[in-house]
């Protein structure tokens, strides 16, 4: 069975209930109170499909699927404009990555879902050494959406690139291997300490 | 009236000396005026000028007093002479506030300044002493109608104050509907400090503390409780009400009282007016008060189901059920309570069984009172779901489908629930309105006739006070069938004086509004006691002590003061003449202005002290090019608006004479044919709003006037008068630009049609 089986199987009814267990600060979204600050307050509000405060109405109305699979909450910049606003003071914007993160661990998250692939990649990038490799991380950005568009996005930025390497304010050095924090070895120890909590959690909540 | 002897004060403070020539002042007011002294003071509101007033009156110098310095709003403590008649020329406010400082305006503004002083010694003059009529003695006992938690408030509330009580109760236990609730909702907010968190302490559901109320009302020596009983006959004023206490069996007894308090409350909304909510079809659809019930039984275990005592584990809330909608027979309004009622009763589901699916369906959540918003907070810290939604149908096959579209997510959907629960509003539960319309108008009265095939919201019309007053047995109503009263200024008082209303009957409430309604009720209630009593005047004319009289010899019986009487004070005796009750009478002069034959007379105010001022203005010959202006300004609202215009330095046309009326009911058609015959060349009329959402201070006044005046056209059309001399405008008392502006305006009329060819 899997963990998106599982949970509905838990929580049959009470899509609310669930997010109450599994969200970061999921226990806020029973307060909302439809005033719609927030969906107004979001510079981006009009790009999204289901802006905050339909996303909450949703929840309550017990639409797992559609909440879980849409893209909006992945839209959020973080502008904290919601939080600054909310009259009743929910973490809006924590909310919103809460659920992003819940649909992409329950794989429900949409596939090529930008945003996710980005933070993907910094996530790898970083964790390799401890540190974010500039350059790996550009050209892993480059080439993100295929081969060809990599291909023309670098010779667009290839001026740049060049100026950079120029002024000495990036290395060629660093595509191969890159230098990693003093105690790799210590910080990746602390990364899988870090992942079997997190695991023990979900075990005990999921 | 050989004996009268004015005299004239004229204050030279506040600017006036600078402006105005007080020699002349001086020599207007003894040449003119008449008056037989005439002293100038420094600053006539200061000690020594009030001690030099005092001194001519106590010396019986003088018997009538005119003020010549600012508004009569102005200095009314200083200027307080209760045993002299007082008139006053404003001109400081009237004059030189509202006229620029130059040259070429002295001349104007002088002559301005002398017709005031003219028409406030022809003002005194006319005028009497007011004196009480001592129809009433200090009558302590009040009457309260109704032993709900509003009556029983007012009870103990005026017994403690010292005023022995009798409540009036209809049926056969006191409580009213209070004692039908489980709990009520509470009365504070969560105390300071507690966090806008989601996990954090708010104030719940509290006990309803009537069986102690009722115990404290049971136990006090000063009140009286007549059970199972009605009020069979009401007679009599403010301070000598008479009043005929009919119990079941038959019984009657009388008592007088001072004054009457109102608390009949609401009777609850009729469900079975909403058939697409399966009112009436279904067992487990039930109204808020018929869920209180089920709690009651319940009393803290699981709350079963009506139609076959399942424990129910998911209950739907249907808000604003047939109320705030234009429908036949809802409610337009809303009720006000059902809002935290509806979180009270979901939060008894909740915390009895906290996996009970309870849902709210809203479409505007309003949670008064201090203790409302974070109630709200409470119930969705309990995981009550709100919905704003939009229920159109509850199907009834079996289980209960609750329809309705979610005004968020835009989506026509549905619920299932074991239970609907319909927040039903409140029913005024007044008497017959007195001024109802005939039953053909059929839309939107309500309690004015006993029709049943139509589909008002009123339930009976039964009297509930059975008054034995000329206009009608109960207390007047607004649209909605709640009680009638100037709700900005003064909510309490009703249109029959010493008839006070309170709680639900006066508008929708919660019990914590309806306490602190009573209270408001009780004290007013103590203070008419009073008033009547010395014979004053209830708001607004508060402490007038004058009241009005009739010529008999002159009276035709055509009964238009007794109709046109906003407050029925005056009633018919056995040969039809009218017959005044002081103490009901609230003085704003209706009658007066109604009066054909102007028999009706007031001793400081009278149609006669209007129409001397009128006389009494010069009035320049055509070849002047002085045109005059006649402004008869309400002195609730539009006298004071001139005034604050005049502290703001709006200007007014030299041109203008105002003159301040109690009313503009009061206004007299004759006043403004004088004046059209003596030469002015228009005339201005400054109430307040009329309508359904009046402001004027005395409920009808401005309507009955623009009805008088629709008719002043064919009089000037007789007079070949131009009909623009004469207007009526509706003037705020925040209409500070506006209010000179009108006046002006009737200038810049004059002065493209010409001037009036009556000036001898």
């Amino acid at each position: 069975m899997s963990t998106n089986t599982a949970m509905i199987e838990k929580y049959r009814n009470s899509f609310l209930k669930e997010v109450e267990a599994n969200v970061e600060e999921g226990d806020w979204v029973k307060m909302c109170m439809q005033c719609g600050v927030c969906s107004g307050s979001c510079p981006l509000g009009k790009d999204w499909a289901h802006p905050p405060q339909e996303i909450f109405m949703m929840i309550r109305a017990g639409k797992r699927e559609e909440v879980l699979t849409s893209d909006s909450m992945w839209m959020c910049t973080s502008c904290y404009n919601c939080i600054v606003r909310c009259p009743r003071e929910l973490p809006i914007t924590h909310i919103m990555h809460g659920l992003a993160h819940y649909a992409k661990r329950l794989g429900l998250a949409p596939k090529n879902q930008p945003t996710m692939k980005f933070a993907q990649l910094f996530w790898d990038n970083l964790a390799k050494k401890g540190r974010v490799n500039e350059l790996k991380l550009g050209i892993s950005l480059y080439f993100m959406n295929g081969f060809g568009e990599g291909i023309k996005t670098s010779l667009k930025m290839k001026d740049i690139g060049l100026g950079m390497l120029k002024a000495k304010r990036m290395s060629v050095a660093e595509a191969f291997g890159g230098h990693a924090v003093k105690d790799l070895a210590g910080f990746q120890k602390m990364l899988k300490k870090a992942q079997e909590l997190e695991d023990a959690r979900l075990s005990q909540h999921g | 009236m050989a004996d009268q002897k004015i005299g004239a004060y004229i204050c030279k403070g506040c600017g006036l000396e600078e402006r105005l020539d007080m020699q002349q002042i001086e020599m207007t007011a003894t040449r003119d005026g008449k008056a037989a002294v005439a002293h100038q003071h420094d600053m006539l509101c200061s000690k020594e000028g009030v001690e030099m007033i005092r001194n001519s009156i106590e010396s019986d110098e003088i018997t009538h007093t005119v003020i010549v310095a600012c508004s009569r709003r102005a200095k009314v403590e200083a200027f307080n002479f209760s045993d002299v008649a007082v008139a006053r020329a404003n001109l400081r406010e009237g004059v030189i506030w509202l006229r620029p400082d130059s040259d070429e305006n002295r001349e104007t503004t002088q002559e301005m300044a002398d017709d005031y002083v003219r028409m406030a010694c022809a003002e005194a003059k006319a005028m009497h002493k007011p004196s009480p009529s001592g129809e009433q003695d200090l009558n302590k006992h009040i009457l309260v109608v109704g032993g709900g938690v509003s009556g029983m408030t007012v009870a103990l509330e005026a017994a403690a104050a010292g005023y022995p009580v009798s409540i009036v109760e209809k049926s056969g236990a006191l409580g009213g509907h209070v004692a039908e609730l489980y709990k009520r909702t509470p009365q504070h907010a969560a105390p300071a400090g507690v966090a806008n968190g989601r996990n954090v302490d708010l104030p719940g559901a509290e006990d309803t503390g009537i069986e102690e109320m009722i115990k404290r009302v049971e136990e006090n020596a000063d009140i009286n409780v007549h059970l199972n009983s009605t009020v069979a006959k009401t007679s009599g004023a403010p301070g000598r009400f008479s009043v005929d206490i009919a119990t079941e069996s038959g019984s009657t007894t009388t008592e007088n009282f001072g004054a009457i308090v109102q608390a009949s409350g609401f009777k609850p909304y009729d469900a079975n007016q909403l058939p697409e909510f399966g009112y009436d079809r279904s067992a487990d659809v039930v109204t808020n008060l018929e869920l209180e019930a089920l709690a009651k039984a319940a009393n803290g275990g699981p709350i079963k189901r009506p139609s076959d005592g399942k424990e129910v584990t998911s209950v739907a809330f249907v808000q604003c059920a047939g109320q705030r909608s234009d429908k036949e027979g809802h409610l337009p309004y809303c009720s006000g309570f059902c809002c935290t009622t509806s979180i009270k009763q979901a939060l008894y589901f909740k915390e009895q069984n906290p996996d009970c699916d309870t849902t709210v369906l809203y479409s505007d959540l309003r949670t008064p009172g201090a203790a409302g918003e974070d109630f709200y907070r409470r119930g969705q810290q309990s995981e009550v779901i709100f919905t704003k939604g939009d229920v159109s149908e509850v199907v009834t096959n079996g289980e209960l489908t609750v329809k309705f579209k979610d005004i968020i997510l835009g989506e026509d959907t549905e619920m299932v629930a074991d239970l609907v629960v319909l927040a039903t509003g409140q029913v005024p539960n007044s008497g017959p309105d007195p001024y109802a319309v005939a039953p053909s108008d059929d839309d939107e009265e309500e309690g004015g006739d006993s029709a049943p095939e139509e589909n008002t919201v009123t339930v009976s019309v039964e009297s509930i006070l059975n008054l034995d007053y000329r206009q009608g047995s109960d207390l007047p109503q607004l649209k909605y069938g709640f009680t009638d009263s100037h709700f900005i200024c003064f909510p309490y008082e009703t249109r029959r004086t010493g008839i006070y209303a309170a709680g639900p009957v006066r508008r929708p409430m919660d019990i914590k509004q309806a306490v602190d309604d009573a209270t408001g009720a009780a004290m007013k209630a103590i203070q008419e006691v009073h008033n009547a009593a010395a014979g004053r005047a209830a708001h607004p004319r508060s402490g007038d002590l004058s009241f009005p009289s009739f010529r008999k010899e002159g009276c035709t019986q055509c009964k238009r003061c007794t109709v046109e009487c906003p407050f029925g004070a005056i009633d018919e005796d056995e040969e039809g003449y009218p017959q005044y009750n002081e103490s009901r009478c609230r003085r704003c002069g209706t009658c007066m202005g109604a009066c054909p034959v102007r028999v009706i007379s007031f001793e400081n105010y009278s149609v006669e002290t209007v129409n001397q001022q009128i006389k009494n203005c010069d009035i320049p010959d055509e070849f002047d090019e002085k045109p005059r202006i006649l402004a008869l300004a309400c002195e609730n609202d539009a006298y004071p608006a001139l005034d604050q215009a005049a502290m703001s330095g709006e200007e007014l046309t030299p041109w203008a004479r105002v003159i301040p009326v109690r009313c503009l009911g009061s206004v007299n058609l004759s006043w403004v044919t004088d004046a059209m015959n003596s030469g002015y060349d228009g005339v201005v009329l400054m109430g307040c709003q009329k309508g359904d959402d009046y402001q004027c201070h005395f409920v009808r006044g401005s309507a009955m006037a623009a009805e008088r005046m629709s008719k002043v056209g064919d009089t000037l059309s007789t007079l070949n008068l131009e009909p623009e001399r004469v207007v009526i405008h509706e003037v705020a008392i925040t209409d500070i630009k506006r209010a000179p502006q009108l006046i002006n305006d009737m200038a810049k009329v004059v002065e493209e049609i010409g001037m009036s060819p009556f000036k001898f």
